[in-house]
C-alpha cells in the first residue's frame, strides 16, 4: 500500500469510528454523571432500578446455561452424525438471526399468550408465561439461540473424531471421552460462544418489550428500565442504567477481544513450529535402541 | 461411533427445546398471518402505513448496508495493513456496537445527535437518525466479514500486478476488490438482514412518526399493542421472508466463493 | 496391505470395534468380541494422524488409559516412565503434542496404546504422514520394539516396501477381498494371482505370462534358448540397470540387471539379444538353476 494513502485512510477510518461509536458512547457516560455521581447513583438504586438489574441478571443466569447445553448438544449432533434433515436443523437454529426481535416476541405471544395456541392449557394449569418471568427468559433465550452453536460446531467439525475414538480404544466410556477429551478441546470456542450469548441476553430489548408488558418492579428488565426512564423524562436514570450495561458490555468485550487474538494465533498451523523428525531420530538413537537386545 | 448425548433423551430434549423456542413460534406467526385468508393477509401488508413502514425500512437498510460495506472495507484495511499504537483498542471499538444493548445504542445516538445535542445537530424524528442507528449496529458485521479475507490475501498477487506496471488504483480495482467482493457482499447481506429487523436502537431516535420515521418493526410493535395480532403477524411474515431470502443468497455466495464465517 | 480404498483400514477398525461389520465375527484369543464395544476389547489402536490429546501433556496422554481404569497414581507414574523410556521420548514428557515432531507423536501414540497392555496392537497406516526417511527409521524401530514387547500387532499400510520389511505374515487386500496371505517372501515369489504379482513388486510380461524383471536373463548369444529381442533403451538407476527390450514378436518387456551383469552384457540400444527366464513361472513351483 502506497504510503501516501496510509494517513488519509487511517484518518477516515478512525474518524468514522470516533463519530459513530466512540463519541456517542462517551457521551452516555458524560450525561450519566453530568449532575454528579450521587445523582447517578440515586437514579440506579431506586427499587425499580435495582429490581430491573436483578431481573436481568436472573434471566442471564437461566437463559445462558440453557442455551449453552442446547448449543453443545446440537453441535455434537451436527458434527458427529450425517442425516437427511441436518441442514434443516442448522437453518432452524440460525433462524433467530433472521428474525426481528419484535417478531420473536410476537411469535411467543401467539403460542403462549392467553389467546395463543397453548393459552388455555397454560391457564388451566395456572402457568403464566407471557407478561411474566418465564416469558422473558424464553424470549431472551430465543434471540440468543445460535451463538454457541456457531462457535462450537466449526471447531468440532475441524477436530474430527480421532481423539474421541482413541479415547474409546483406551477404555473410556462415551461420557468420559466427552468430559475429558471433547470438552477441553472446545473450551475456547465454547467460552467465546457463551460470552456472545450473555451479551445478547443482557442487551435484548425488542422481544422482551413485547413479551413482558414492561411492568415496572415486576417484569421490567434493565433495558426496559432504560427506555421507561427516557419516557418518564428521567434521563439521568436512563443514562446511569445505560452506563451499567455499557460497563458489563466492555467487560464482555475484553474477554472477547483477548480471545480473538488467541484465535488468530491458532490459525497459524502448528506444523510450522514443530521440530522436524530428522533432528530427533538419528541413526545413533536407533542403535541405542538395539543394545538392550544384546543382553 | 461416539454418542455422548445418546441416551435417547438427548436429541429429544434438544428437539423439544428448539420446538418450544423457535419452531412453534414461527409456525404460529405463519399461521396467524393467514388466519383470515390470503385476502386479509394482503390487506394487512398493503395497508398504507404498513407499506410506508416497509418501504422506509428497506431503503434505509439498503443504504446502510451499502455504505457500511465501503466503510467496513476501509476500517478492515486499516486494521489489517496499518500499524499504530492502540490498534487493539480500535479493534475493540469495532466490536462495541455488537456487545452493547440496542437500547443503549439508541440512547447514545440520541444523546449526541438528538434534541440536547452538544453539537447542535438534531436528527431525532428524522430519517437520517434511523440511518445513523442502523449504521451503528451493523458496523461490526461489515468490518468482520471482510477482515479475515483481507488478512489472508496473498500479497504476492499484488506485487506481481505492480511489477507488471499496474498503478495502485488498478491493483485495488482489478486484484484486491475482486478477491474481497464476495466477503463484502456477505457482510452487506448480514448487515441488511440485521437492519430490517432492528428495533431497540431505532425506536428512541426515530420518534416513530407514522409515514415518516416509522420502521417496520415499530409498526409491528404498535399493531401488537393494539391487539391486531394477525396484521402484525402478516407484516412479520414479510420481514422474515425478505431476511431468509437475503441470508439464503449469502449462503450461496459463501459456498460458491468459499468464504468462511467471521461473525 | 493393499491399494487405497481397498478396505484395509475398515477391516482394522472392525477388529478394533470402531466399525460394525454387516456379517461375520471377530475373535481374539478364542473369545468372540463381535458385539463388544471398542473400549472393552483390550486392543490398542494407533491412527495415521496420531490422534493426540492436544490439551494434555505427553505424560498425561500416555497415562490416559490407566487413569480411565483408575489405577493408583504411583503405578501409573511408574508405567508411564517405563514406556516413555522404551519409546525414547522421556525427555519430552512434559511437552504438549504440538511441540513434538510427527515421528515423536507417533511414538507417543504407541506408548499410549501399549500402556493398557493390549492383547492386540492395531496400527492404521502409522507412518503414512511422515517423510520417507523418517518412515524408514521408524520401521526399523518398530520391528525392534516388537521383538521386545511381543504383542500381536496388525499393521495396515499401502507402502509395499514397508509391508515386506516389517511383516512376519502379510495379507493382501484389494477391493474388499483378501487376495493372499502368507510370509512376505513366499507371496513375493509365489503370487496367487496377477494382482498380487503386480502389486507386490515390479512385473513384466513375457510369453503372455507375468514375471519379475529381475528373474529374466539377457544373453548375447542365441544358443541357450530364449527369445530374440532388440535393446530399446538402457537406464541406470543407481545400483540397478533397467533394459527395455522390443521382442521379435512385437511386444515389449523390460529386464532388471545388477550393474555387474549389465557391464558383462555390454550392450547398447539397437543390439540384438536373447531373453529368457532365470527361474520357471510360479505355476511349476520348483526352482531351477540360474541360467548364465
Amino acid at each position: 500500500m502506497k504510503s501516501r494513502w496510509r494517513l488519509p485512510l487511517r484518518t477516515v477510518a478512525l474518524g468514522y469510528l470516533a463519530l459513530l461509536v466512540v463519541v456517542p458512547v462517551g457521551s452516555v457516560f458524560y450525561r450519566a454523571f453530568q449532575h454528579g455521581f450521587t445523582a447517578a447513583w440515586d437514579a440506579v438504586t431506586t427499587p425499580e432500578a435495582v429490581h430491573a438489574l436483578w431481573l436481568t441478571l436472573l434471566v442471564v443466569l437461566i437463559a445462558v446455561p440453557l442455551n449453552t447445553v442446547f448449543g453443545v448438544g446440537v453441535s455434537l449432533i451436527l458434527a458427529r452424525h450425517r442425516f437427511r434433515g441436518a441442514w434443516l436443523l442448522d437453518a432452524f437454529v440460525d433462524l433467530p438471526l433472521a428474525v426481528s426481535p419484535v417478531v420473536v416476541g410476537l411469535a411467543l405471544v401467539l403460542v403462549y399468550g392467553k389467546t395463543g395456541w397453548f393459552g388455555n392449557w397454560l391457564a388451566g394449569h395456572g402457568i403464566q408465561i407471557i407478561f411474566s418471568f418465564p416469558g422473558i427468559v424464553m424470549a431472551s433465550a430465543t434471540v440468543a439461540l445460535p451463538y454457541v452453536v456457531r462457535e462450537v460446531l466449526p471447531v468440532l467439525q475441524e477436530i474430527g473424531t480421532d481423539q474421541e475414538q482413541a479415547a474409546t480404544t483406551l477404555g473410556a466410556s462415551s461420557f468420559t471421552a466427552f468430559r475429558r477429551i471433547t470438552l477441553p478441546s472446545i473450551r475456547r470456542s465454547l467460552a467465546y460462544g457463551v460470552t456472545l450469548t450473555t451479551a445478547r441476553v443482557l442487551g435484548e430489548f425488542g422481544a422482551v418489550v413485547v413479551v413482558s408488558g414492561a411492568i415496572a418492579g415486576r417484569t421490567q428488565t434493565m433495558t426496559l428500565f432504560i427506555q421507561d426512564s427516557i419516557d418518564n423524562l428521567n434521563p439521568v436514570g436512563a443514562y446511569a442504567g445505560a452506563v451499567i450495561l455499557a460497563i458489563i458490555a466492555l467487560v464482555v468485550l475484553t474477554v472477547l477481544g483477548g480471545d480473538r487474538e488467541g484465535r488468530k494465533a491458532k490459525w497459524r498451523s502448528p506444523s510450522d513450529q514443530s521440530p522436524s523428525d530428522s533432528e530427533t531420530l538419528s541413526p545413533s538413537t536407533t542403535s541405542v535402541l538395539m543394545s538392550p537386545m544384546d543382553h | 461411533m461416539l454418542r455422548p448425548a445418546a441416551r435417547a433423551s438427548g436429541p429429544t430434549l434438544i428437539v423439544t427445546y428448539l420446538s418450544l423456542l423457535v419452531l412453534l413460534p414461527i409456525a404460529a406467526i405463519l399461521s396467524k398471518s393467514f388466519q383470515n385468508g390470503f385476502g386479509s393477509f394482503w390487506t394487512a401488508v398493503t395497508q398504507p402505513e404498513a407499506l410506508a413502514a416497509l418501504k422506509l425500512t428497506l431503503i434505509c437498510s439498503l443504504l446502510v448496508a451499502a455504505f457500511n460495506s465501503v466503510a467496513g472495507l476501509v476500517i478492515a484495511w486499516v486494521l489489517v495493513r496499518d500499524e499504530f499504537p492502540g490498534k487493539r483498542v480500535v479493534s475493540a471499538v469495532v466490536d462495541l456496537p455488537f456487545a452493547l444493548p440496542t437500547i443503549v445504542a439508541g440512547l447514545t445516538l440520541l444523546s449526541l445527535y438528538g434534541p440536547n445535542s452538544p453539537f447542535g445537530i438534531n436528527v431525532a424524528d428524522a430519517r437520517i437518525g434511523i440511518v445513523l442507528a442502523l449504521a451503528f449496529v451493523t458496523l461490526p458485521f461489515s468490518v468482520r466479514s471482510v477482515q479475515p479475507v483481507l488478512a489472508e490475501l496473498d500479497r504476492e498477487t499484488e506485487e506481481a500486478a505492480s511489477s507488471l506496471g499496474a498503478s495502485s488504483s488498478v491493483v485495488l480495482r482489478r486484484v484486491i476488490l475482486p478477491s474481497v467482493a464476495p466477503a463484502m457482499l456477505a457482510g452487506a447481506g448480514l448487515a441488511f438482514a440485521r437492519a430490517i429487523g432492528e428495533f431497540g436502537s431505532v425506536v428512541l431516535i426515530s420518534g416513530n412518526l407514522p409515514f415518516k420515521t416509522e420502521v417496520a418493526s415499530s409498526w409491528i410493535y404498535s399493531l401488537s399493542q393494539s391487539d391486531q395480532l394477525s396484521a402484525a403477524a402478516a407484516v412479520s411474515t414479510v420481514l422474515i421472508l425478505i431476511a431468509l431470502i437475503v441470508l439464503g443468497a449469502i449462503g450461496l455466495v459463501r459456498r460458491r466463493f468459499n468464504v468462511g464465517e467471521a461473525v | 496391505m493393499g491399494p487405497s480404498g481397498g478396505g484395509k483400514s475398515t477391516l482394522l477398525r472392525v477388529v478394533a470395534g470402531l466399525e460394525s461389520p454387516d456379517s461375520g465375527t471377530v475373535e481374539i484369543d478364542g473369545q468372540d468380541l463381535t458385539g463388544i464395544p471398542a473400549r472393552q476389547r483390550g486392543i490398542g489402536f494407533c491412527f495415521q494422524h496420531y490422534a493426540p490429546f492436544r490439551h494434555l501433556t505427553v505424560r498425561r496422554n500416555v497415562a490416559f488409559g490407566l487413569e480411565v481404569r483408575r489405577r493408583p497414581k504411583a503405578e501409573i507414574r511408574a508405567k508411564v516412565d517405563e514406556l516413555l523410556e522404551l519409546v525414547r521420548i522421556a525427555h519430552l514428557a512434559d511437552r504438549y503434542p504440538s511441540e513434538l515432531s510427527g515421528g515423536q507423536r507417533q511414538r507417543m501414540a504407541l506408548a499410549r496404546a501399549l500402556a493398557i497392555e493390549p492383547k492386540v496392537l492395531l496400527l492404521d497406516e502409522p507412518f503414512g504422514a511422515l517423510d520417507a526417511q523418517v518412515r524408514q527409521q521408524l520401521r526399523v524401530w518398530l520391528r525392534e520394539l516388537h521383538e521386545k514387547i511381543s504383542v500381536t500387532t496388525v499393521l495396515v499400510t499401502h507402502d509395499q516396501e514397508e509391508a515386506m520389511e516389517v511383516a512376519d505374515r502379510l495379507a493382501i487386500i484389494n477391493e474388499g477381498r483378501l487376495e493372499q496371505i502368507g510370509a512376505p517372501a513366499e507371496i513375493y515369489d509365489k503370487p496367487d494371482n496377477e494382482f498380487v504379482m503386480k502389486f507386490l513388486g515390479p512385473a513384466t510380461e513375457l510369453d503372455g505370462a507375468w514375471v519379475r524383471p529381475h528373474d529374466l536373463v539377457i544373453h548375447n548369444e542365441p544358443g541357450i534358448g530364449g527369445q530374440g529381442a532388440w535393446v530399446e533403451r538402457i537406464t541406470h538407476l543407481g545400483f540397478e540397470v533397467r533394459v527395455d527390450l522390443k521382442l521379435d514378436n512385437g511386444s515389449s518387456t523390460w529386464v532388471q540387471l545388477s550393474r555387474g551383469a549389465a557391464a558383462e552384457l555390454d550392450a547398447v540400444p539397437g543390439d540384438q539379444v536373447w531373453v529368457s527366464r532365470a527361474t520357471p513361472s510360479k505355476r511349476q513351483g520348483a526352482l531351477t538353476e540360474v541360467v548364465s
